[in-house]
């Protein structure tokens, strides 16, 4: 898959998805970030105020060293992380080899709602690639 | 590799400073940190021990300004230099556009400076890329010292071990002082906007 460069009828197509699986439920922050730290979309609710760039530059990291470890258990990979905060949670799951989405969410959802609808934009976003 | 949003017109292109364990790479970017904090809108990322050496890599993303329409977006990397850490140093490689060799330029660090680009070139062939096709910088860092009586190597042998066959821009720098930091950042972001332009547009 060519990633390098994405239309704008797929960026929109993808920001239509990830506006209403998960920013209509009340997620604070949604990012699609390639493996190499670059964002390819980002939507927030209009409110919160991420620094996104080095935030993915951190999250391409952290999963490639979670990548790794699971390496060393003998797994393919851990496909979702998820870091709990008081406030603030963080949830990365991965699109396909390249891609990786994280939705950063509040106390208010619960994991288990939240689970269910990024499986719901996962498999509308890897259907839309499929589709090029 | 870069990235370049359509819809937003915002081009991302990745550069990594490498080279050997304390050769000063996280001080070129807390330099241009310093130097350039208007063009810099957050906070520079540095993941390191308790030591203050590099564990993961430093993180710096640079606004470059509009280029045809696009904002150009570059994210400044640097990778742990310790031996130990060459698992660490490939992740970081994902994905680079652009590299500037930051090499060591004491006597006593000869034959680290040629190990640690041996290195870079086998660690580049994993990702299918040359370390002859790529845009790179060489940077002989810590010429300062030569004040202060500590051996330098003449930046003819540097070029000799390390840019014979190479042959791309170099330059003799002080990354304490900012001598040539700027002038190799200005170097390696044009090498690497134009072969990106080259690959992508």
């Amino acid at each position: 898959m060519n990633y390098g460069v994405v239309s704008q009828e797929q960026l929109e197509k993808i920001d239509e998805i990830l506006s209403e699986q998960l920013i209509k439920i009340g997620v604070d922050c949604v990012i699609i970030i390639d493996m190499a730290g670059n964002i390819i979309t980002a939507k927030d609710n209009g409110t919160s105020k991420y620094d996104v760039y080095s935030f993915a530059a951190l999250a391409a990291g952290n999963f490639a060293t979670v990548d790794a470890m699971a390496k060393l258990v003998g797994e393919q990979e851990f496909s979702l992380l998820f870091h709990k905060g008081t406030d603030c949670n963080i949830h990365f799951s991965k699109i396909d080899d390249e891609l990786l989405l994280i939705t950063m969410f509040g106390k208010h959802i619960s994991l288990g709602f939240l689970r269910l609808n990024v499986v719901k934009a996962l498999e509308q976003i890897r259907r839309l690639w499929a589709g090029k | 590799m870069s990235f370049i949003n359509l819809r937003e017109k915002i081009v991302q292109v990745k550069v990594v400073y490498y080279g050997p364990g304390r050769g000063g790479k996280t001080s070129n970017l807390e330099y241009i940190n310093r130097k350039f904090s208007k063009q810099i809108q957050s906070e520079m990322v540095s993941l390191k021990t308790h030591g203050d050496r590099t564990l993961f890599f430093d993180f710096l993303p640079f606004d470059m300004g509009k280029i045809k329409g696009y904002e150009l977006k570059i994210q400044l990397y640097t990778v742990p230099g310790q031996v130990k850490y060459n698992a660490t140093r490939k992740l970081v490689l994902k994905g680079v556009d652009g590299l500037v060799f930051v090499a060591d330029a004491q006597e006593a660090m000869r034959e680290k400076n040629i190990r640690s680009l041996n290195q870079l070139h086998e660690n580049l062939k994993e990702y299918k890329e040359s370390i002859f096709k790529i845009p790179l910088v060489m940077q002989y860092n810590k010429v300062d010292l030569r004040d202060q009586g500590i051996p330098i190597l003449p930046t003819s042998v540097l070029e000799q071990d390390l840019n014979s066959k190479l042959k791309v821009p170099y330059f003799e720098a002080s990354a304490l002082t900012g001598y040539n930091v700027p002038e190799t950042l200005k170097k390696i972001i044009s090498l690497t906007v134009v072969s990106v332009q080259k690959k992508l547009l």
